[in-house]
């Protein structure tokens, strides 16, 4: 094979005077928006800003003529998928150093496989650093076994020692003769566009034997990860099950070598299925989550190393399985912050209606229900607000449809006296059990109702209405409301709002 | 039973647990002397003993999950490796990670692994039996919960329906006990005495003596050395829970520790 193919004609002089950090963060910043957008079009406008003739390279990329480029996006999405799914099973067995230790230790062995012929013979350098790994891990196991360091302590140091011992071995090699052109420093981080058909052929293997050893022995691998010793009662072959896992885990971190590089690999094992575990509860969809996010970040980092000259690719890749991360502690639906923001915010927006309709409620009770109409002043003072404060919150109310404004007074809609209703009587309802059922003195009961009254859901007031003898006057003495019954899309707005018995409020994640 | 053949024997002739000189130790320490004990078929028999008696040692030693120094266990009259599928195991709920991400569903599934077959998927059949198992310890509405959503008690009723879906004869349980509440362990207990009242046998390891007296048919009094192993009636007795809670057993820890230091 001849150097790092990379399909790049030879750089312009007034392009080598560009710092290379310039450049990658001008990369960095079209990764953001390519990831953003989805898109090459929005990434047009930063290119008149930033004048690199990365719009030409990203339309070569996107029209896939370059053999390399196949070659890259081709070899990019496997190992995005063998590391995707190792990587998950390394993330759920809290094993996520031993991904990188494995790939560090490898770099003597690929230094190794290179001298065999002095040139990237794919299989020699696959050979090589298939050994060093494993024999890395064995000195592992045998350090935890035979000595009283923990496995955390082992890992680093075989991580550090091998990798030591690989870049002394590289430094030599680069003053061969033939060295310094083989293109072996890409293994440190990786160079897609240097992958050649025998590369591929490898990785292409590697890959379809993780898929098949997942897919067939799913349920030992899962058992074997979770429950060990149930698995060794189950008279499943556990020993075996764990070597099988560990090998195909090198021969991943191998094949994806070339691509990604010796220091980053095991990001890709672990960004991805970290990624997935954010997004799902269940196992197995997990690992085609950590597959495909790997597989997209492959991809992404090829295109954002080629967009350059001579990038690498792993760092790329990496930033993408790290954006991606970022997107999905952001987004996920079930573990996300914005989601769990956009949640809880909502409830405060119900806590507080309810606590203005509950407060209109007191004020129309004050003048014994005489008038139904309540003047913003009244409800001001009852809320221990401002004019303006109070007429935000009717404004909030009148949004829901549980009040109208006119002439300065608010009178509620059938919805949100039935709402007004219910959240008064789980108020009072609740202050009367406490005082009840568990014989606490009537002045401590309110403010533990104020809390309780936005999360009682409709099962837990029919249990107090069946525990409580005579719940119609509070322990101060008023009257405990009925809620008249009207269309139950309506209620829902109002305070039995709960499906179920549910609590929705409170910081409670639903 | 599935293994009609050796289910058949009369309990007598082959007893479904039979320790012979059986001797533990971790890191070359002996933390387990000399067991010897046959179980009869058909009981409920309670493992107690103080903190650090080896109780756990026991069971994981008779299920071959810890390397035994010297002495045999069979199954059913044949070495434990060859009768594994006729043993069910709840281990201590501490030992696995309760954030993996998998189903109660799927735990309880994990149960039936050893009759699917290596690389099988589990069929209708063995959902059923799992569904049946987690209704029998009132945990089905919560079959396609996640197992990190659960309390304490309810961990160890999925651990206890996952031994179910096993359908062994005899079961060794860790501590099925500890951190649940008293219902849950009256409701436990009801399930543990149905699988005696069925012919199964049940080692439990239990932490708390005066419910052992109501719980168990037969005790095994432990520290470091059988001390006694009878009907309950027969070992729960003043004299024998002096010998096995009081005091420490100087001389034997003394020896252990002294073996440990020549096997450095």
């Amino acid at each position: 094979m001849t150097g790092p193919a990379t399909p790049q004609a030879p750089c312009r002089p007034h392009d080598r005077r560009r710092p290379r950090v310039c450049r990658s963060v001008s990369g960095w910043l079209v990764a953001a928006l390519w990831l953003a957008s989805a898109g090459v079009l929005h990434a047009a406008k930063i290119g008149d800003l930033t004048e690199v003739r990365w719009t030409e390279q990203a339309a070569r990329f996107l029209s896939m003529a370059d053999p390399a480029v196949r070659h890259a996006c081709l070899g990019t999405v496997l190992l995005g998928v063998s590391c995707g799914l190792l990587g998950g099973f390394l993330v759920v067995r809290r094993m996520a150093l031993l991904g990188d230790a494995l790939s560090h230790a490898v770099l003597p062995g690929v230094a190794l496989g290179f001298l065999w012929n002095l040139e990237k013979d794919p299989l020699a350098i696959f050979v090589g650093a298939l050994v060093a790994g494993l024999a890395g891990s064995a000195v592992v196991s045998w350090i935890t076994r035979t000595t009283r360091l923990k496995e955390d302590t082992a890992l680093g140091m075989v991580l550090a020692t091998f990798f030591g011992a690989g870049l002394c071995l590289l430094s030599m090699f680069q003053r061969l003769p033939t060295g310094n052109k083989s293109g072996i420093e890409s293994f440190l981080f990786g160079q897609a566009a240097a992958l050649g058909p025998g590369d591929l052929q490898l990785m292409g293997a590697v890959t379809a034997l993780v898929v098949g050893m997942l897919a067939l022995g799913y349920k030992e691998f899962l058992l074997v990860s979770f429950d060990p010793g149930f698995a060794r009662v189950l008279a499943l072959p556990t020993r075996r099950l764990e070597r099988v896992l560990l090998l195909l885990l090198a021969f991943a971190v191998v094949a994806a070598l070339q691509a990604v590089g010796v220091v980053l690999v095991s990001a890709m094992l672990i960004i991805p299925a970290a990624t997935a575990s954010l997004l799902t509860d269940r196992f197995h969809r997990m690992l085609l989550w950590s597959a495909a996010i790997g597989a997209v970040s492959g991809l992404s980092g090829a295109f954002l190393s080629f967009l350059g000259t001579r990038l690498p690719t792993g760092p790329f890749m990496v930033l993408s399985a790290g954006v991606l991360f970022g997107l999905a502690l952001l987004l996920s639906p079930r573990h996300g912050i914005g989601p769990r923001w956009i949640r809880q915010r909502s409830q405060r927006h119900r806590v507080a209606r309810e606590n203005t309709l509950k407060a209109i409620y007191q004020v129309l009770e004050s003048g014994g229900f005489s008038s139904e109409v309540v003047p913003v002043e009244a409800l001001a003072s009852r809320r221990r607000v401002d004019r303006q404060a109070a007429l935000r919150e009717v404004g909030s109310l009148v949004r829901a449809q549980l009040a109208t404004l006119s002439d300065d007074a608010v009178a509620l809609t059938p919805s949100g006296w039935q709402g007004a209703c219910a959240i008064v009587r789980n108020h009072r309802l609740w202050e009367l059990y406490l005082t009840h059922a568990a014989q606490i003195a009537p002045d401590h009961v309110h403010d533990d109702a104020e809390k309780i009254e936005h999360v009682l859901g409709e099962a837990t007031v029919r249990e107090l209405e069946r525990r409580l003898p005579r719940a119609d006057v509070d322990p101060h003495g008023r009257p405990i409301p009925s809620v008249p019954a009207a269309d139950p899309a309506m209620g829902r707005r109002g305070a039995s709002a709960t499906a179920g018995d549910r609590p929705v409020g409170y910081g409670g994640r639903s | 039973m599935t293994q009609a053949g050796a289910g058949s024997d009369p309990a007598g002739s082959a007893p479904p647990l039979e320790i012979h000189d059986l001797t533990v130790a971790y890191r070359n320490k002996p933390v387990l002397w000399g067991v010897d004990l046959a179980a009869p078929a058909g009981r409920l028999i309670g493992i107690v003993g103080p903190n650090g008696a080896g109780k756990s040692t026991l069971i994981k030693a008779c299920m071959g999950l810890l390397p035994c120094a010297s002495g045999w266990v069979k199954a059913f009259g044949r070495p434990v490796p060859e009768s594994l599928g006729r043993i069910g195991y709840v281990p201590q709920r501490e030992s696995v990670d309760w954030d993996f991400p998998v189903s109660v569903m799927d735990v309880v599934l994990m149960g039936r692994y050893g009759r699917i077959g290596l690389f099988r998927r589990p069929s209708a059949e063995d959902r059923r039996i799992a569904r049946d198992c987690l209704d029998q310890v009132q945990m089905l509405p919560f079959a396609d919960r996640q197992i990190s959503n659960l309390s304490g008690g309810q961990q160890q009723r999925v651990f206890l329906a996952r031994a179910l879906a096993q359908e062994s004869d005899l079961y060794f349980m860790d501590e099925p006990f500890a951190g649940v509440d008293a219902a849950t362990e009256a409701s436990i207990i009801a399930i543990l005495q149905g699988l005696r009242d069925r012919g199964k046998t049940l080692l439990v390891v239990h932490h708390d003596l005066p419910t052992a007296r109501d719980y168990f048919d037969w005790l095994l009094l432990l520290n470091l050395r059988v001390v006694a192993f009878g009907p309950t009636a027969e070992v729960f007795t003043p004299e024998l829970l002096q010998k096995t809670y009081g005091g420490r057993l100087t001389l034997l820890s003394e020896v252990a520790e002294a073996v440990q230091a020549k096997a450095r």
